[in-house]
Protein backbone atom coordinates (compact mmCIF):
# COMPACT_ATOMS: atom_id res chain seq x y z
CA UNK A 1 0.00 0.00 0.00
CA UNK A 2 1.54 3.26 -1.09
CA UNK A 3 0.91 6.57 0.54
CA UNK A 4 -1.31 7.75 -2.30
CA UNK A 5 -3.67 4.40 -1.57
CA UNK A 6 -3.80 5.76 2.32
CA UNK A 7 -4.19 9.23 1.91
CA UNK A 8 -7.22 8.49 -0.19
CA UNK A 9 -8.26 6.49 2.38
CA UNK A 10 -9.05 9.55 4.13
CA UNK A 11 -11.58 11.90 3.17
CA UNK A 12 -10.25 15.00 4.98
CA UNK A 13 -7.38 17.28 3.18
CA UNK A 14 -4.62 17.88 5.70
CA UNK A 15 -4.09 13.80 5.42
CA UNK A 16 -3.05 14.23 2.20
CA UNK A 17 -0.12 16.25 3.25
CA UNK A 18 1.22 13.78 5.29
CA UNK A 19 0.47 10.04 4.79
CA UNK A 20 -0.16 8.07 7.70
CA UNK A 21 -2.91 5.23 8.77
CA UNK A 22 -6.28 7.23 9.38
CA UNK A 23 -5.85 6.41 13.43
CA UNK A 24 -2.65 7.65 13.83
CA UNK A 25 -4.83 11.33 15.46
CA UNK A 26 -2.88 14.46 14.98
CA UNK A 27 -1.28 15.33 17.45
CA UNK A 28 0.89 12.23 18.09
CA UNK A 29 4.17 11.96 16.27
CA UNK A 30 4.27 8.38 15.57
CA UNK A 31 1.56 5.02 16.00
CA UNK A 32 4.23 4.40 18.86
CA UNK A 33 3.54 7.25 20.63
CA UNK A 34 -0.07 7.20 20.24
CA UNK A 35 -0.03 3.41 21.55
CA UNK A 36 2.28 3.96 24.61
CA UNK A 37 0.02 7.53 25.47
CA UNK A 38 -3.36 5.00 25.10
CA UNK A 39 -1.74 2.40 27.43
CA UNK A 40 -0.90 4.81 29.66
CA UNK A 41 -4.10 6.35 30.52
CA UNK A 42 -5.86 2.94 30.59
CA UNK A 43 -3.48 1.85 32.66
CA UNK A 44 -4.39 4.66 35.26
CA UNK A 45 -8.05 4.29 34.98
CA UNK A 46 -7.44 0.70 35.79
CA UNK A 47 -5.05 1.75 38.83
CA UNK A 48 -8.23 4.07 40.14
CA UNK A 49 -10.18 0.85 39.97
CA UNK A 50 -7.89 -0.85 42.24
CA UNK A 51 -8.32 1.63 44.70
CA UNK A 52 -12.32 1.65 44.14
CA UNK A 53 -12.18 -2.28 44.86
CA UNK A 54 -9.32 -2.08 47.48
CA UNK A 55 -11.72 0.16 49.49
CA UNK A 56 -14.24 -2.29 49.72
CA UNK A 57 -11.47 -5.27 49.89
CA UNK A 58 -10.33 -3.35 53.20
CA UNK A 59 -13.59 -3.11 54.77
CA UNK A 60 -14.33 -6.82 54.23
CA UNK A 61 -10.80 -7.58 56.14
CA UNK A 62 -11.61 -5.27 59.03
CA UNK A 63 -14.67 -6.26 59.28
CA UNK A 64 -14.03 -9.75 59.01
CA UNK A 65 -11.96 -9.56 62.30
CA UNK A 66 -14.60 -7.89 64.24
CA UNK A 67 -17.31 -9.97 63.45
CA UNK A 68 -15.48 -13.07 62.85
CA UNK A 69 -18.11 -15.57 63.70
CA UNK A 70 -20.58 -13.91 61.66
CA UNK A 71 -18.42 -14.07 58.66
CA UNK A 72 -17.72 -17.47 58.92
CA UNK A 73 -20.91 -18.26 59.09
CA UNK A 74 -22.25 -16.45 56.42
CA UNK A 75 -19.30 -17.90 54.70
CA UNK A 76 -20.70 -21.25 54.92
CA UNK A 77 -24.10 -20.05 52.86
CA UNK A 78 -21.77 -19.49 49.81
CA UNK A 79 -21.60 -22.85 47.11
CA UNK A 80 -17.93 -23.68 46.51
CA UNK A 81 -18.87 -25.47 43.83
CA UNK A 82 -20.75 -22.82 41.99
CA UNK A 83 -17.50 -20.24 42.81
CA UNK A 84 -15.22 -22.42 41.44
CA UNK A 85 -17.58 -22.56 38.06
CA UNK A 86 -17.25 -19.36 38.30
CA UNK A 87 -13.53 -18.70 38.56
CA UNK A 88 -12.78 -21.25 35.73
CA UNK A 89 -15.18 -19.36 33.41
CA UNK A 90 -14.03 -15.83 34.17
CA UNK A 91 -10.21 -17.73 33.57
CA UNK A 92 -11.33 -18.70 30.39
CA UNK A 93 -13.07 -15.88 28.80
CA UNK A 94 -9.87 -14.10 30.33
CA UNK A 95 -7.68 -16.66 27.90
CA UNK A 96 -10.56 -16.25 24.70
CA UNK A 97 -10.05 -12.08 25.05
CA UNK A 98 -6.01 -12.66 25.11
CA UNK A 99 -6.54 -14.46 21.53
CA UNK A 100 -8.74 -12.10 20.57
CA UNK A 101 -5.82 -9.30 21.01
CA UNK A 102 -3.42 -11.81 19.30
CA UNK A 103 -5.93 -12.20 16.16
CA UNK A 104 -6.34 -8.49 15.93
CA UNK A 105 -2.64 -8.49 15.81
CA UNK A 106 -2.12 -11.11 13.40
CA UNK A 107 -5.25 -9.33 11.01
CA UNK A 108 -7.22 -12.25 11.36
CA UNK A 109 -10.74 -10.34 11.52
CA UNK A 110 -12.88 -13.89 11.62
CA UNK A 111 -10.86 -15.59 14.55
CA UNK A 112 -11.03 -12.26 15.98
CA UNK A 113 -14.60 -11.80 15.86
CA UNK A 114 -15.07 -15.64 16.87
CA UNK A 115 -12.39 -14.76 20.24
CA UNK A 116 -14.90 -11.90 21.11
CA UNK A 117 -17.91 -13.73 20.40
CA UNK A 118 -16.73 -16.61 22.95
CA UNK A 119 -15.49 -13.79 25.69
CA UNK A 120 -19.54 -12.65 25.29
CA UNK A 121 -20.78 -16.33 26.02
CA UNK A 122 -18.01 -16.36 28.95
CA UNK A 123 -18.95 -13.80 29.90
CA UNK A 124 -22.98 -14.22 30.02
CA UNK A 125 -22.50 -17.45 31.59
CA UNK A 126 -20.88 -16.02 34.53
CA UNK A 127 -23.46 -13.46 35.05
CA UNK A 128 -25.78 -16.76 34.79
CA UNK A 129 -24.34 -18.71 37.19
CA UNK A 130 -23.65 -15.39 39.57
CA UNK A 131 -27.58 -14.85 38.81
CA UNK A 132 -28.66 -18.80 40.41
CA UNK A 133 -26.23 -17.55 43.53
CA UNK A 134 -28.40 -14.27 44.20
CA UNK A 135 -32.18 -16.03 43.35
CA UNK A 136 -30.66 -18.52 46.39
CA UNK A 137 -29.39 -15.80 48.89
CA UNK A 138 -33.36 -14.23 48.25
CA UNK A 139 -34.99 -17.60 48.78
CA UNK A 140 -32.88 -18.20 51.87
CA UNK A 141 -33.82 -14.51 53.32
CA UNK A 142 -30.00 -13.48 52.81
CA UNK A 143 -30.38 -10.08 51.45
CA UNK A 144 -29.49 -6.93 53.47
CA UNK A 145 -32.18 -4.10 53.69
CA UNK A 146 -34.55 -6.08 51.91
CA UNK A 147 -35.34 -9.80 52.57
CA UNK A 148 -33.60 -10.48 55.96
CA UNK A 149 -34.02 -13.18 58.62
CA UNK A 150 -31.44 -14.06 60.99
CA UNK A 151 -33.45 -16.91 61.74
CA UNK A 152 -31.10 -19.63 59.79
CA UNK A 153 -28.13 -18.45 62.12
CA UNK A 154 -29.39 -18.59 65.67
CA UNK A 155 -30.56 -22.02 65.10
CA UNK A 156 -29.40 -25.24 64.17
CA UNK A 157 -29.83 -25.36 60.31
CA UNK A 158 -31.30 -29.24 59.59
CA UNK A 159 -29.28 -28.38 56.41
CA UNK A 160 -25.72 -27.85 58.04
CA UNK A 161 -26.32 -29.71 61.90
CA UNK A 162 -22.30 -29.30 62.27
CA UNK A 163 -23.41 -25.39 62.09
CA UNK A 164 -23.14 -23.85 65.75
CA UNK A 165 -25.87 -21.27 66.60
CA UNK A 166 -24.65 -18.13 67.08
CA UNK A 167 -25.96 -15.77 69.45
CA UNK A 168 -28.61 -12.76 69.09
CA UNK A 169 -26.58 -10.04 68.72
CA UNK A 170 -23.69 -11.82 66.52
CA UNK A 171 -26.04 -13.51 64.05
CA UNK A 172 -27.29 -9.73 63.17
CA UNK A 173 -23.91 -9.37 61.62
CA UNK A 174 -24.16 -11.66 59.16
CA UNK A 175 -26.15 -8.73 57.21
CA UNK A 176 -22.68 -6.89 57.57
CA UNK A 177 -21.37 -10.14 55.58
CA UNK A 178 -23.95 -10.07 53.18
CA UNK A 179 -23.88 -6.42 53.04
CA UNK A 180 -19.98 -6.98 51.47
CA UNK A 181 -20.48 -9.81 49.53
CA UNK A 182 -23.41 -7.89 47.38
CA UNK A 183 -21.68 -4.59 47.25
CA UNK A 184 -18.20 -6.65 45.74
CA UNK A 185 -19.86 -9.21 43.93
CA UNK A 186 -22.57 -6.54 42.34
CA UNK A 187 -20.19 -4.21 41.73
CA UNK A 188 -18.06 -6.38 39.68
CA UNK A 189 -21.15 -8.16 37.73
CA UNK A 190 -21.84 -4.52 37.16
CA UNK A 191 -18.13 -4.73 35.12
CA UNK A 192 -19.15 -7.42 33.43
CA UNK A 193 -22.51 -6.09 32.03
CA UNK A 194 -20.49 -2.70 31.24
CA UNK A 195 -17.63 -5.06 29.85
CA UNK A 196 -20.43 -7.33 28.01
CA UNK A 197 -21.71 -4.28 26.27
CA UNK A 198 -18.70 -3.07 24.87
CA UNK A 199 -18.03 -6.23 23.64
CA UNK A 200 -21.08 -6.00 21.39
CA UNK A 201 -19.85 -2.93 20.01
CA UNK A 202 -16.84 -4.11 19.32
CA UNK A 203 -17.83 -6.95 17.93
CA UNK A 204 -19.59 -5.25 15.41
CA UNK A 205 -17.05 -2.98 14.59
CA UNK A 206 -14.36 -6.10 14.28
CA UNK A 207 -17.13 -7.97 11.50
CA UNK A 208 -16.54 -4.37 9.40
CA UNK A 209 -12.67 -5.05 10.11
CA UNK A 210 -12.00 -1.86 11.60
CA UNK A 211 -9.31 -3.42 14.16
CA UNK A 212 -7.98 -6.05 11.54
CA UNK A 213 -5.86 -3.48 9.45
CA UNK A 214 -3.74 -2.40 12.33
CA UNK A 215 -5.40 -1.02 14.28
CA UNK A 216 -5.61 -2.57 17.39
CA UNK A 217 -5.49 -0.82 19.81
CA UNK A 218 -9.50 -0.94 20.63
CA UNK A 219 -9.53 -4.25 21.54
CA UNK A 220 -6.00 -4.71 23.81
CA UNK A 221 -7.29 -1.49 26.02
CA UNK A 222 -10.53 -3.32 25.79
CA UNK A 223 -8.83 -6.22 27.15
CA UNK A 224 -6.57 -4.51 29.64
CA UNK A 225 -10.33 -4.05 30.74
CA UNK A 226 -11.59 -7.31 31.08
CA UNK A 227 -8.26 -8.88 32.89
CA UNK A 228 -8.74 -6.54 35.25
CA UNK A 229 -12.34 -7.65 36.17
CA UNK A 230 -10.79 -11.17 36.02
CA UNK A 231 -8.25 -10.12 38.80
CA UNK A 232 -10.63 -8.71 41.27
CA UNK A 233 -12.56 -12.01 40.62
CA UNK A 234 -9.21 -13.84 41.54
CA UNK A 235 -9.11 -11.91 44.95
CA UNK A 236 -13.58 -11.90 45.59
CA UNK A 237 -13.57 -15.32 45.33
CA UNK A 238 -11.29 -16.67 47.95
CA UNK A 239 -11.93 -13.80 50.62
CA UNK A 240 -15.98 -14.83 49.93
CA UNK A 241 -16.42 -18.52 49.42
CA UNK A 242 -12.71 -20.20 50.64
CA UNK A 243 -10.57 -18.42 53.42
CA UNK A 244 -13.66 -19.46 56.28
CA UNK A 245 -14.12 -23.16 55.22
CA UNK A 246 -12.98 -24.44 58.48
CA UNK A 247 -13.44 -22.00 61.01
CA UNK B 1 0.82 -3.41 4.14
CA UNK B 2 1.87 0.02 4.98
CA UNK B 3 4.81 0.98 6.21
CA UNK B 4 3.76 2.15 9.71
CA UNK B 5 1.97 -1.29 10.12
CA UNK B 6 5.17 -3.07 9.71
CA UNK B 7 6.59 -0.14 12.04
CA UNK B 8 4.12 -0.87 14.36
CA UNK B 9 4.56 -4.17 14.62
CA UNK B 10 8.50 -4.46 14.75
CA UNK B 11 8.49 -2.32 17.64
CA UNK B 12 5.10 -3.81 19.62
CA UNK B 13 5.74 -7.38 20.61
CA UNK B 14 3.05 -9.66 19.87
CA UNK B 15 2.45 -12.71 22.97
CA UNK B 16 2.30 -15.52 21.24
CA UNK B 17 -0.63 -18.37 21.79
CA UNK B 18 1.07 -20.51 23.55
CA UNK B 19 2.17 -18.20 26.52
CA UNK B 20 -1.61 -17.39 26.56
CA UNK B 21 -2.51 -21.00 26.62
CA UNK B 22 0.34 -21.81 29.28
CA UNK B 23 -0.46 -18.91 31.50
CA UNK B 24 -3.82 -20.09 30.97
CA UNK B 25 -2.91 -23.50 32.35
CA UNK B 26 -1.36 -21.90 35.55
CA UNK B 27 -4.14 -19.83 36.18
CA UNK B 28 -6.38 -22.98 35.89
CA UNK B 29 -4.00 -24.95 38.41
CA UNK B 30 -4.03 -22.20 40.13
CA UNK B 31 -7.55 -22.16 40.81
CA UNK B 32 -7.27 -26.00 41.76
CA UNK B 33 -5.27 -25.75 44.29
CA UNK B 34 -6.46 -22.84 46.20
CA UNK B 35 -10.07 -24.92 46.51
CA UNK B 36 -8.10 -27.72 47.27
CA UNK B 37 -6.09 -25.99 50.21
CA UNK B 38 -9.61 -24.34 51.15
CA UNK B 39 -10.17 -28.22 52.25
CA UNK B 40 -7.18 -28.65 54.14
CA UNK B 41 -7.16 -26.82 57.71
CA UNK B 42 -4.46 -24.62 58.56
CA UNK B 43 -5.99 -22.49 61.01
CA UNK B 44 -5.20 -18.47 60.47
CA UNK B 45 -2.34 -20.25 57.63
CA UNK B 46 -5.97 -20.64 55.09
CA UNK B 47 -6.57 -17.23 54.44
CA UNK B 48 -2.26 -16.33 54.08
CA UNK B 49 -2.57 -19.58 51.63
CA UNK B 50 -5.80 -18.31 49.82
CA UNK B 51 -3.96 -14.66 49.06
CA UNK B 52 -0.50 -15.78 48.15
CA UNK B 53 -2.51 -17.93 45.27
CA UNK B 54 -4.11 -15.10 44.41
CA UNK B 55 -1.53 -12.70 44.85
CA UNK B 56 1.10 -15.14 41.99
CA UNK B 57 -2.44 -15.48 39.79
CA UNK B 58 -2.94 -12.23 39.53
CA UNK B 59 0.72 -11.21 38.63
CA UNK B 60 0.61 -13.93 35.89
CA UNK B 61 -2.60 -12.09 34.72
CA UNK B 62 -0.82 -8.67 34.73
CA UNK B 63 2.43 -9.64 33.11
CA UNK B 64 1.27 -11.89 30.46
CA UNK B 65 -2.16 -11.34 29.50
CA UNK B 66 -1.88 -7.80 30.42
CA UNK B 67 1.80 -7.19 28.48
CA UNK B 68 3.35 -5.22 31.26
CA UNK B 69 5.79 -8.03 30.80
CA UNK B 70 6.48 -6.91 27.11
CA UNK B 71 6.03 -2.86 28.10
CA UNK B 72 8.46 0.01 28.02
CA UNK B 73 9.59 1.01 31.54
CA UNK B 74 7.13 3.70 32.09
CA UNK B 75 4.45 1.31 31.98
CA UNK B 76 5.95 -0.89 34.28
CA UNK B 77 7.16 2.08 36.70
CA UNK B 78 3.73 3.05 36.62
CA UNK B 79 1.46 -0.32 37.63
CA UNK B 80 4.24 -0.84 39.86
CA UNK B 81 3.22 2.56 41.93
CA UNK B 82 0.12 2.03 41.25
CA UNK B 83 -0.08 -1.21 43.28
CA UNK B 84 2.67 0.13 45.90
CA UNK B 85 0.22 3.04 46.55
CA UNK B 86 -2.35 0.40 47.34
CA UNK B 87 -0.67 -1.47 49.34
CA UNK B 88 0.75 1.67 51.40
CA UNK B 89 -3.04 2.47 51.63
CA UNK B 90 -4.26 -1.07 53.21
CA UNK B 91 -1.49 -1.43 55.68
CA UNK B 92 -1.33 2.05 57.07
CA UNK B 93 -5.26 1.56 57.40
CA UNK B 94 -4.79 -1.83 58.66
CA UNK B 95 -2.46 -0.42 61.33
CA UNK B 96 -4.52 2.53 62.23
CA UNK B 97 -7.77 -0.19 63.09
CA UNK B 98 -5.02 -2.67 64.84
CA UNK B 99 -3.52 0.01 67.02
CA UNK B 100 -7.09 1.36 68.30
CA UNK B 101 -8.69 -0.78 71.01
CA UNK B 102 -7.86 -3.74 68.38
CA UNK B 103 -10.41 -6.60 69.66
CA UNK B 104 -11.77 -4.43 72.40
CA UNK B 105 -15.17 -3.60 70.77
Amino acid sequence: MDSQVLAAQTSDAPHVEHAHPPYLRHHFATIEQQRETSAFGMWLFLLTEIMFFGGMFCAYLIYRNWYYPAFVAGSHQLSIVLGTINTAVLICSSFTMAMGVYSAEKFNRKALVGWLLATIVLGGVFLGIKTVEYREKWEKHHVPGLNYSVAGFTHIDPEHPQEKPLPLDMAQKTQVYFSLYFAMTGMHALHMVIGITILFFLVAKAWGGKYTSGHVAPIEYFGLYWHFVDIVWIFLFPLLYLISRHQ
Amino acid sequence: MSEQAHQENHEHHIVSPKVYLAIFGCLMLGTAITVAASYGNFGDFNAIVALAIACIKATLVVLFFMHIRYSSKLMKLTVAAGFFTFLVLITMTLTDYMSRAWGLW
